[in-house]
C-alpha cells in the first residue's frame, strides 16, 4: 500500500474558469510515490482540465501545486517535464514522421562537439525502449508503427526523463487486452521504482486491476477519494454519475398526450464496425423515446454516428417502415428523414461564424439544394418560431451563433433539425455542458417532439434525465449493447448494475 | 432574466437606429478607407478628381481606377469565394494566361464566330478550375499546394498554345471588348460588373452563398448537415477559374493578343488583398463580394494616386506591403491579445 | 528489413534525376562531359541555395514568399554600398547577410507570436523587399570591383573540360552545412518535429515559438546569400531580377521529396530538386525541337507527381491517427 505521510505530488484548492465554465473548483489531490492513482469522472467533469493545470498547459487560477513539498507552477508542458512529471496524453503527442528514436530522445539527443551523435543516440533510445520490453526498429518513423506501439513509445519518453510523477491520460483507448496487460505491467514496475502514476481510464476493469486509490471528479468538483478495493463497483459509478442508490427514481408516467398518428417504424439489424461497435440491433417507432445508458466510450456516440452515415458500418442494415435506408453518408440519412445532433457541438454541430438564422436553415436547405433557396422571410420566420419556441437567449435572429452561450448554442442545432422535420431524431448528449434553465426547457422539449410522433433515440449519461423521459433503454458496455430495459424496469438501480455487471 | 436583457439590447439597438445598422455593415469600413484615400490624393494631385466628356466618353483619374481595376475585381471576386471555403487560388495568374491565349489562338487561326471563341476561352477556365477543384476537394491536398502546381505549370501550358510568341490580333467584336465604349462606359467595365453581379445574384439569391459560408467555417459540421462540401469546394474554385478566363478575355482584347508570361502576373496577390481589405478572414467561413470590389478599387487608387504623385510606381509595392501588414496585425487574434494585455498593464500602472 | 518509409520520396528523387541524366547522356554525347555539370553546379548555385533555406521554413510547415525579393534586394543594396558608399564588397556582403537575417527573424517573430499565416507574412515581405529596391535603385547596375572580377573568374579544374565556380562550391558548401544544421543539431531536428505535430512539439517540450523565428531567420540568411551569389554571378544588380524564384525554390524543395506540410525531408534531397529543374532546362535547350515551356509544364508535372506521392504517404500515417480518434 501507498506511503500516505508525504505525497509527492499535492493539489490544494485549484480552480480553473474558462469564459462561462467553472471547469475545476476548488479541487484537492494527493498522489502518494508508489502509488497509482485513478482520476475518473464523465465527460466534462475536469479530469483533462485538472491534468492541464498540473503540466502547465493551462495556468491555474487558484490553489497551488507542490510537487514534493515545494509549490511550481511550470509554464509549459516541457518545464513541468523538467521539473519530473511527465506525462501520456490521450491522443498520442508524439511526432509520427520522425523516426521512434528521436522521438525518444527529442531535445535529449546525445551531442559530441554540438552535432547530435546518432549511434549513441540510437542507443540510449533502444534502452529506454527495453526497459519496457518492447524491441523495435527505433529508426522507422513512429507512424508506421500501431498506435499501440506509438503509445508504449509516448510511455518510454516519459519514464525515461526521470520522472517522479506519470500521468497517464486515457493510454488504453487503443490498445488491446494483451497490450493493455503489457502496460499494466510496465506500471507495476515503476510503481514498485516508487513512482507516483495517476491513471485516468473510463475502463473500471482497468480500475480495479491495476489502481490503488480512486478520485472521482464530477462538474469540476472533487466528488471524494476512496480506496479502490473498499469501493464496489455500483458505489464507483453512482459517486461518477451522482445518484445516491437510496434515491430511487421511478419510471415516468406518460405525462403528455400520446401520439395516435401515422407511425414510423424504423428497425437497426446487427449494425457494426470493426473496431468501433459491435453489432447492434434496436427497434422503435414514431411517439418513442429510446434511452441510450452507458459510460464514456461505451459506444453510445459510435451507434448515433453509424446510424447517420457519418462512418460506414461494415455490418448492418437500418430499415424505415421496412425500406432499407442508404447510409452512405449523412446526406443520404437526411434524405431518408434521419437527423443527429452531435455530442461536440463546437466541432461537429455549429458554424460559429454563421447566424443563428443561418444554422438553423442549414439543413433543411441543404435537403432542399441550392436551386431552391428558403425565402428570407420564411428563414425568419422560422428562426424566430424557433427561438421563441426554445427560449434561445438572443438579441436576433443574426447574431453569430458561436457568440452564444452553450446551451443556447444546443438549442440552435436542435432548432436546425427540427425545422428540417426528420422523422428519427438521434440526440447524443443533449444536455452536456448547458445551464440548468436551458437543461429543463430541452427535456421538455423532447417530450414534446415525442408526443408529436417523431421516433427519438437519446444518449445520455444523466441517469436521471433517461429514466425520466425514456420509454425504453438500451444499456451499452465496451461497445456493445448489453441489455434493453423497459417500462417498471427502467429505474437508475436497474441501468447501473446493467453497467456494473 | 434573460429575456429582459435582449428585450433592453434590442431596443437600446433601435434607438441608435440608423448609423449603428451602417456601420455593422461589411462595407463601411473599407469603403470609408477608399473615400478617405480618394480625397487625400485629391488634396495631393488636384487633377485626380476630375472627371471630363471627351468624345461622349469619359475620362479621369478616378474612370481611370474603375477601368483597370476591372480585371483585378473579376480574379478577387473569384477569390473571394475561394477563400470563403477557407481555401486560396494562387493559379489566377496563370488561368489569365491561359484564357487570352485559348481566345488570341482561336481568332487569328480560325473563323470560329466570336461567342464560340469566348466560351472556348470560358471553357479553359472551367477546365483549370476543376483541376485544382477536384486536388482540393478529392485528393485533399491543401488549397496552396494544390493551386501552386497550375501556378507553375499554368504558363507553360499557354506559351504553348500561343506557340511561344505574342500572338497579336484583330477583329472589331474584340477590340471593343478591349477598348469600346458603350454609352459612355467603357465595355470591359460593363463586363466586369455583369459577371460580378451575375455572381453575387447566384450566391446570395441562391442558398450557393450559405453553403460556401458553412463548409469554409465549420466543414464538419456542414457535412454533418447534409451539406455536399466536397461539391461546394469543387464549384467554388471552377467559379474562381470562370472569373479568372473572363479577367483573361479582357485583358488580351485590351492589348490585342496574348502575352503568356505577362497577363495578369502578380495579380494574384492584388486579389487576396483585396479580398483581405474587403473584410474577409483567411481562414474561411464569410466572404463579401461588394466589399471586396471595394478593396480592389482600394488598391487601385492607391497605384493610381502614387503615380499621379509622380513617386515610381514600384513605391505602391512598400504602400501595399504596409497595408497588408497592419489589416492582418489588426485581425490576427494574438496581436490584439497581445495588445490587450500592453493595454491592461498600462492601466495597472496608473 | 524492408528500406525506411521516409526514404521513399528522396529515392524517387534521384531515381528522377539519374534517369533524365541517364536520358541527355544517351541523347547527347556532350551531357556527359564534366562541363555540363560544372555549368549545372554554377547556374543552379542561387537557387539551391535558397531552396535550402525554404527547405528549412517548408519542414517547419510554413512557407516563404520572400526569397526571390530578397535576392534582388541584396543585389541592388551590394551595388549601391560598393559603387555608391565606396565600400568593399566583402563588407557589403556582410552588412547583406545581417540585414537579411534580421529580417527574416523579424518575419519569423509575427509568423510565431502573433499566429499569422506564414503564407500572407512572407507576402507582404515580398512586396517590401521589391518595393525597397526600387526605392534605392530604379536601374540595372553594374558591380564592378577588382574583387568581384576575381571571384567571378575563380575556376577549380574538375576532370574533362568542366570546372567548378566559386558560386558552385559556395552552393556545395551551403548544402553541407544544411544538412549539418537539419539533421545533426537539436535546432534541426525541432524544425522537423513542430512541422510534424505543431501542437506536439509544444508538449513534448520544444521552445515553438523560438525555433520558429530562427527558422524565418535563416531562410532569410540562406536567401540573402543566394542574392551574394547572384549579385557576383552577374556582376550586376536589377531590382526585377529574380522574379518567380520563391516558386521555384518552393518547387526544387517539393521535388527533392520534402513535405509540402512539413516535417519530412532532406536538404540533399533539395539539391537534387534543384538539380532536376536544372538538368531540365539544359534538355530542353540541348533538344532542339522542344520550345522553353516544356520547362514549367515539365516541372509542374513532377510537382503534381511529388504532391501525390506525398499524399499517399501522408494518408498511411494519417490514417493510423484518425483510428486513434474514432477508436
Amino acid at each position: 500500500m501507498a506511503d500516505m505521510t508525504q505525497p509527492v505530488l499535492s493539489v490544494r484548492g485549484v480552480g480553473k474558469t474558462f469564459p462561462g465554465v467553472k471547469a475545476l473548483q476548488g479541487v484537492d489531490f494527493d498522489l502518494a510515490p508508489g502509488e497509482i492513482h485513478a482520476l475518473l469522472g464523465e465527460n466534462g467533469a475536469g479530469k483533462s482540465t485538472l491534468i492541464k493545470v498540473i503540466t502547465g498547459v493551462h495556468p491555474r487560477d487558484e490553489g497551488e501545486v507542490l510537487l514534493e513539498g515545494r509549490v511550481i507552477a511550470p509554464e509549459h508542458p516541457g518545464e513541468a517535464q523538467s521539473l519530473g512529471i511527465s506525462t501520456v496524453f490521450q491522443e498520442v503527442n508524439l511526432i509520427p514522421t520522425l523516426s521512434v528514436a528521436e522521438n525518444l530522445m527529442l531535445e535529449r539527443q546525445v551531442r559530441r562537439g554540438g552535432l547530435i551523435a546518432w549511434k549513441q543516440t540510437a542507443v540510449q533510445a533502444r534502452e529506454a525502449l527495453k526497459t519496457l520490453g518492447l524491441d523495435i526498429d527505433v529508426n522507422r518513423a513512429l507512424g508506421a508503427y500501431s498506435v499501440a506501439v506509438q503509445q508504449l513509445v509516448a510511455i518510454a519518453r516519459a519514464v525515461s526523463l526521470d520522472a517522479r510523477v506519470l500521468i497517464l491520460d486515457e493510454p488504453t483507448a487503443s490498445l488491446d487486452s494483451d497490450e493493455i496487460q503489457t502496460l499494466f505491467r510496465i506500471m507495476r514496475e515503476l510503481k514498485a521504482k516508487g513512482l507516483g502514476i495517476i491513471f485516468v481510464t473510463h475502463f473500471l476493469d482497468q480500475v480495479y486491476a491495476v489502481t490503488d486509490r480512486i478520485t472521482v471528479l464530477r462538474n469540476g468538483r472533487r466528488v471524494g477519494t476512496f480506496v479502490t478495493a473498499e469501493l464496489d463497483r455500483v458505489d464507483l459509478i453512482n459517486q461518477m454519475l451522482g445518484r445516491e442508490l437510496a434515491e430511487v427514481s421511478a419510471h415516468r408516467h406518460r405525462d403528455g398526450e400520446q401520439y395516435r398518428g401515422l407511425t414510423h417504424r424504423i428497425q437497426v439489424e446487427g449494425l457494426g464496425r470493426k473496431r468501433m461497435l459491435n453489432p447492434v440491433s434496436l427497434d422503435l417507432s414514431g411517439g418513442e423515446i429510446l434511452g441510450l445508458a452507458g459510460l464514456l466510450g461505451s459506444g453510445r456516440t459510435e451507434l448515433s454516428e453509424l446510424i447517420f452515415g457519418v462512418h460506414k458500418a461494415d455490418s448492418g442494415r437500418v430499415l424505415l417502415d421496412g425500406e432499407p435506408v442508404s447510409l452512405r453518408s449523412p446526406r443520404h440519412a437526411i434524405r431518408a428523414g434521419v437527423g443527429l445532433c452531435p455530442e461536440d457541438r463546437k466541432q461537429d454541430g455549429i458554424v460559429a461564424e454563421l447566424s443563428v438564422r443561418e444554422n438553423i436553415m442549414l439543413a433543411l436547405q441543404g435537403r432542399r439544394g441550392w436551386l431552391r433557396p428558403i425565402p428570407r422571410g420564411e428563414q425568419q420566420a422560422l428562426a424566430e418560431d424557433m427561438i421563441a419556441a426554445l427560449g434561445i437567449a438572443t438579441p436576433d435572429s443574426e447574431k453569430p451563433v458561436g457568440q452564444l452561450s452553450g446551451g443556447n448554442q444546443q438549442k440552435v442545432v436542435l432548432a436546425r433539425w427540427l425545422v428540417s422535420k426528420p422523422v428519427f431524431l438521434l440526440l447524443d448528449e443533449p444536455t452536456r455542458g448547458i445551464d440548468v434553465g436551458a437543461h429543463a426547457d430541452i427535456i421538455q422539449l423532447i417530450k414534446t417532439l415525442c408526443s408529436e410522433g417523431l421516433a427519438l433515440l437519446v444518449a445520455s449519461s444523466e441517469l436521471e434525465e433517461i429514466v425520466a423521459f425514456a420509454d425504453r433503454v438500451a444499456v451499452m458496455r465496451d461497445r456493445e449493447k448489453v441489455s434493453e430495459l423497459s417500462g417498471d424496469e427502467i429505474t437508475q438501480n436497474n441501468i447501473i448494475e446493467a453497467i456494473a455487471q | 432574466m434573460t429575456s429582459l436583457h435582449t428585450q433592453s439590447g434590442a431596443s437600446a439597438q433601435r434607438r441608435i437606429g440608423l448609423p449603428r445598422a451602417l456601420m455593422q455593415r461589411q462595407w463601411f469600413a473599407p469603403l470609408g478607407a477608399l473615400l478617405l484615400i480618394i480625397i487625400c490624393m485629391g488634396l495631393v494631385s488636384p487633377g485626380f478628381l476630375s472627371i471630363r466628356v471627351v468624345d461622349g466618353h469619359l475620362y479621369g483619374s478616378l474612370i481611370d481606377v474603375i477601368h483597370r481595376g476591372s480585371s483585378a475585381a473579376l480574379v478577387a471576386v473569384g477569390m473571394a469565394i475561394v477563400i470563403g471555403t477557407r481555401g486560396i487560388d494562387l493559379s489566377v495568374g496563370s488561368v489569365i494566361a491561359i484564357s487570352g491565349a485559348v481566345m488570341a489562338v482561336l481568332i487569328s487561326e480560325t473563323d470560329l464566330p466570336p461567342w464560340l471563341i469566348i466560351l472556348a476561352a470560358v471553357g479553359s477556365g472551367v477546365l483549370c478550375g476543376l483541376w485544382n477543384g477536384v486536388l482540393v476537394a478529392y485528393l485533399e491536398i491543401q488549397p496552396i499546394i494544390s493551386t501552386l502546381i497550375l501556378m507553375v505549370a499554368g504558363r507553360g501550358i499557354a506559351q504553348m498554345i500561343t506557340g511561344g510568341q505574342i500572338v497579336t490580333f484583330h477583329g472589331e467584336f474584340f477590340e471593343a471588348i478591349g477598348s469600346g465604349y458603350l454609352l459612355g462606359i467603357p465595355w470591359r467595365v460593363l463586363i466586369a460588373a455583369a459577371v460580378i453581379l451575375l455572381l453575387w445574384l447566384t450566391m446570395r439569391k441562391t442558398a450557393l452563398g450559405l453553403f460556401v459560408e458553412a463548409v469554409g467555417g465549420n466543414a464538419r459540421a456542414s457535412r454533418l448537415a447534409g451539406i455536399d462540401s466536397r461539391g461546394i469546394t469543387l464549384l467554388a474554385y471552377v467559379i474562381s477559374g470562370v472569373c479568372s478566363a473572363v479577367a483573361g478575355i479582357i485583358i488580351a482584347a485590351d492589348i490585342r493578343g496574348a502575352d503568356a508570361n505577362n497577363a495578369g502576373l502578380w495579380l494574384e496577390l492584388d486579389a487576396i488583398l483585396a479580398v483581405v481589405l474587403g473584410g474577409a478572414a483567411l481562414m474561411g467561413g464569410r466572404f463579401y463580394l461588394g466589399a471586396t470590389v471595394i478593396g480592389v478599387l482600394i488598391i487601385q487608387s492607391l497605384t493610381t494616386g502614387i503615380l499621379l504623385s509622380g513617386l515610381p510606381s514600384q513605391y505602391t509595392l512598400v504602400v501595399k506591403a504596409g497595408v497588408v501588414l497592419l489589416v492582418l496585425l489588426m485581425q490576427a487574434p494574438g496581436f490584439r491579445r497581445s495588445m490587450a494585455a500592453v493595454l491592461r498593464r498600462r492601466q495597472h500602472e496608473d | 528489413m524492408k528500406i525506411n518509409e521516409r526514404f521513399y520520396p528522396i529515392l524517387a528523387t534521384v531515381s528522377v534525376l539519374a534517369l533524365l541524366y541517364g536520358y541527355g547522356i544517351y541523347e547527347h554525347r556532350a551531357f556527359s562531359d564534366s562541363y555540363v555539370l560544372g555549368n549545372l553546379l554554377t547556374d543552379n548555385a542561387f537557387l539551391i541555395i535558397t531552396a535550402v533555406g525554404m527547405t528549412f521554413v517548408i519542414l517547419s510547415g510554413g512557407i516563404d514568399l520572400s526569397v526571390g525579393s530578397m535576392i534582388a534586394f541584396v543585389g541592388v543594396l551590394i551595388a549601391e554600398l560598393v559603387t555608391g558608399f565606396g565600400f568593399h564588397p566583402l563588407a557589403a556582403v556582410a552588412v547583406a547577410l545581417a540585414i537579411g537575417t534580421a529580417f527574416g527573424a523579424f518575419m519569423g517573430l509575427i509568423v510565431a507570436k502573433f499566429d499569422i499565416q506564414p503564407f500572407i507574412v512572407t507576402l507582404a515581405g515580398m512586396f517590401f523587399l521589391r518595393g525597397i529596391c526600387f526605392v534605392i535603385n530604379l536601374d540595372s547596375v553594374p558591380i564592378d570591383h577588382p574583387f568581384v572580377s576575381a571571384v567571378g573568374d575563380f575556376k577549380l579544374p574538375l576532370p574533362g573540360r568542366g570546372w567548378l565556380s566559386a558560386s558552385a562550391l559556395l552552393m556545395l558548401a551551403t548544402v553541407m552545412v544544411g544538412i549539418l544544421i537539419a539533421h545533426y543539431t537539436r535546432f534541426g531536428r525541432n524544425v522537423y518535429a513542430i512541422g510534424g505535430d505543431r501542437h506536439s512539439a509544444q508538449l513534448l517540450g520544444i521552445p515553438v515559438e523560438y525555433t520558429l523565428i530562427r527558422v524565418y531567420a535563416l531562410s532569410g540568411f540562406f536567401s540573402a546569400l543566394a542574392g551574394v551569389v547572384f549579385a557576383f554571378y552577374t556582376a550586376s544588380a536589377y531590382p526585377l531580377a529574380a522574379t518567380g524564384v520563391e516558386l521555384d525554390a518552393i518547387a526544387a524543395v517539393v521535388i527533392g521529396g520534402t513535405l509540402l506540410t512539413g516535417g519530412m525531408g532532406f536538404i540533399a534531397g533539395t539539391f537534387f530538386g534543384g538539380m532536376i529543374m536544372g538538368v531540365i532546362q539544359i534538355l530542353i535547350a540541348f533538344d532542339g525541337s522542344l520550345n522553353s515551356w516544356w520547362t514549367k509544364i515539365m516541372i509542374g508535372a513532377l510537382l503534381f507527381g511529388f504532391i501525390v506521392l506525398q499524399r499517399v504517404i501522408t494518408r498511411s500515417f494519417s490514417g493510423m491517427r484518425a483510428e486513434v480518434q474514432t477508436a
